[in-house]
């Protein structure tokens, strides 16, 4: 059997988060070329600071200014850098507790080679010159016994944004695969459950009833019914055509699942359930593995489907 | 308070790259397939149905409601799920039992780890604000705690790797494991590292896979079972997220967890350790003296099946006491980074 069909999927988003007095002060003062810890229940100073003290759980307000230097704690070899890590070749990965502070920050350090670290190593911060109020306004921290560069001056932040972007590799089910196969046919093909013998069109990996794996393709005509519809009057971005037009649920000839469709050719006050409608189908040089080959549904000029047809599709 | 047992417990093979969707109905259903035909089970039986998986490691919002078409779930079930390993959904399945309100639930988890770069998903575990924009990866991290660990003198590459050479032996009499065979800890540390002090036998590999518990309350277990797996002692407990703020050598929650299930005097112990120093760490932490038969099955290092791991675990002490050959048991699992998270089952056979 070939592999079913499968393409990249990039999945991105810019997380964007209010900090608070307490994250909001310590990257406000990265900013600033600073670093700023927080006391905890102990006596103990925290950096990165907490908000609250993670044995008692009380809540932290004591900020102590420490040092941009300090020292290794605890490291690991990065031979080839992922992508968003702070630098873009070899590097370690390091626990590092800063002059004045008693707990240790995660953050990179460019070594240049696993020989050019140890524990117990003097460090200090190389800052970014283009600062914004995040972890990242540390590019790195490099081995050094000297310190490091003197405060400036730059406004406070509230707000952190952090881009996320994943890259993964989306596979379909071995029951959308032949679906969209077809589809690059021109073919409409559902699949029926072994044991209610409904039809699901598009096909689902299991019949959500049964619980068992749809295993009959079934070929289905491209014409159907209007089991509901609403007319869309309200502009979005993206949207491909000028509203109002009517984006309606068609239950194909033989299938036992609607889909979501558009319908044109019909004026929204016109559209009914029960109208009777059939595919429009792009060019066959544009079609792909995809319900968009389908460029719209338009009225079949057919008589009105009863009701009890399609009742229980509703 | 009601006694209740693991009854029964299927998984499916564990494998770098599967063809399927990242919803996991097809791995789920032949597995529930097997786990309810063995006990003579259909749907209609199951009071309760819990699980657990992650959308980021799916690359797709709701996945685990997809994955509910693998039930076949109608008439309507009883269902939920947590953002976590199954191990967790098993936790939340016992507690609906211990309050009475059903007999019997089914615990799934699954996870195509292969659609995504793990080694990038597992950073949005992490502290979104100081962390999680370095980008830190799994390697990355366990390395630097693999790095205290032997500076520390509590382990060394040389017992890092024999745990990984144990594991891998281990594994030859488990046919759904991903990684067995029989290789010596020398031949192990000529190998390259992968995130110094790791190497790549140091990782748990990279795998799809999904699992399933039934639970079972009294008399009903009873029926079901010839030798139920009591569960005896269940807790979980968690450490800051602050790992700067950690003694990365330990794992306190680890420590309160098996404490609080009573860890002592289990035959064998299932745990999920996805780095070779952490199986050293958890054993210490767990008090698990030589003479406790740590993973039978080749544990994690053989396997690791994102968000089902830890509910394997569990089902495979479990079934050391449904096949007569232990008496009392251990299911560990972990979640978080670093094993910040930890959940301690302690299971017994009655006679």
């Amino acid at each position: 059997m070939t592999r079913p069909l499968s393409a990249p999927l990039d999945v991105g988003f810019d997380y964007t988060r209010s900090l608070g007095p307490t994250l909001g002060r310590f990257l406000s003062d990265l900013r600033r070329r600073r670093v700023t810890g927080i006391r905890g229940s102990d006596g103990r100073v925290h950096v990165p600071p907490l908000e609250y003290d993670p044995v008692t759980a009380e809540r932290l307000s004591e900020f102590v200014e420490v040092a941009a230097t300090g020292v290794v704690r605890g490291w690991s070899w990065t031979p080839e850098p992922l992508e968003g890590q702070p630098l873009d070749r070899p590097f370690a990965w390091a626990l590092i507790q800063l002059d004045g502070a008693d707990t240790s920050l995660l953050h990179a350090v460019d070594a240049g080679s696993p020989e050019g670290i140890s524990t117990g190593a003097r460090v200090r911060a190389r800052w970014r010159g283009d600062r914004v109020g995040a972890i990242t306004d540390i590019e790195c921290f490099e081995i050094s016994d000297a310190p490091a560069d003197p405060p400036a001056e730059a406004d406070d932040v509230t707000m952190v944004t952090t881009p996320v972007n994943l890259h993964y590799t989306h596979s379909a089910s071995p029951t959308e695969d032949p679906f969209l196969r077809g589809l690059m046919e021109g073919r409409l093909i559902a699949q029926r459950c072994p044991e209610c013998e409904k039809v699901y069109f598009p096909p689902r990996p299991a019949c959500p009833t049964d619980g068992v794996p749809t295993t009959d393709q079934v070929d289905l005509a491209d014409r159907g019914t209007i089991t509901t519809f609403c007319v869309v009057n309200v502009p979005f971005l993206g949207q491909r055509i000028p509203p109002p037009y009517v984006s309606a649920y068609v239950l194909l000839d033989g299938a036992d699942i609607p889909f979501l469709h558009l319908l044109l050719g019909v004026a929204p006050e016109d559209v009914r359930m029960g109208m009777r409608v059939e595919a429009v189908w792009k060019p066959r040089e544009e079609w792909g593995p995809t319900m968009q080959n389908i460029d719209h549904f338009k009225p079949s000029g057919e008589p009105d489907a009863p009701f009890d047809s399609y009742s229980q599709h509703l | 308070m009601r006694d209740i047992a693991v009854v029964g417990f299927a998984q499916t093979p564990c494998v770098r790259e599967t063809d399927g969707t990242t919803n996991g109905v097809e791995m789920l259903v032949p597995i529930f397939h097997e786990v309810l035909g063995g006990l003579g089970l259909t749907k209609a039986d199951i009071g309760f149905w819990c699980s657990g998986s992650s959308d980021y490691l799916a690359g797709r919002a709701f996945s685990f409601v997809s994955a509910v078409d693998a039930i076949g779930a109608f008439p309507p079930i009883a269902e939920s799920h947590v953002e976590m390993d199954a191990a967790w959904a098993l936790y939340e399945a016992w507690v609906k039992l211990l309050c009475g309100e059903v007999d019997t639930a089914l615990v799934y988890g699954f996870g195509k780890s292969s659609a995504g770069q793990l080694r990038r998903v597992l950073a949005m575990q992490l502290d979104p604000y100081l962390v999680t924009p370095l980008w830190p990866d799994t390697l990355g991290l366990a390395g630097i705690q693999a790095r205290m660990g032997i500076e520390a003198g509590l382990w060394d590459e040389r017992s890092m790797a024999a745990v990984a050479a144990r594991s891998r032996a281990a594994a030859l009499s488990n046919p759904l494991a991903q990684l067995s065979g029989t290789v010596s800890a020398d031949e192990l540390l000529d190998l390259p590292y992968v995130a110094e002090p790791l190497r790549r036998h140091d990782c748990a590999p990279i795998t799809d896979g999904a699992a399933t518990i039934v639970l079972a309350a009294g008399d009903r277990a009873r029926e079901l079972c010839e030798r139920p797996a009591w569960i005896t002692g269940f807790e979980h407990r968690t450490d800051s997220p602050s790992f700067g703020t950690r003694d990365l050598t330990t794992s306190p929650s680890a420590v309160a967890a098996g404490k609080a299930a009573g860890a002592d005097g289990v035959e064998v112990a299932e745990l999920h350790a996805p780095f070779t120093h952490q199986e050293i760490l958890l054993r210490q932490a767990l008090g698990l003296g030589d003479d406790v038969g740590v993973n039978p099955s080749g544990g994690v290092l053989a396997g690791n099946p994102m968000f089902s791991a830890g509910l394997a675990r569990i089902g495979e002490a479990a079934r050391r006491v449904h096949d007569g050959t232990a008496s009392k048991v251990l299911g560990h699992a972990t979640s978080g980074p670093l094993l910040q998270q930890n959940l301690v089952c302690v299971m017994e056979g009655r006679e």
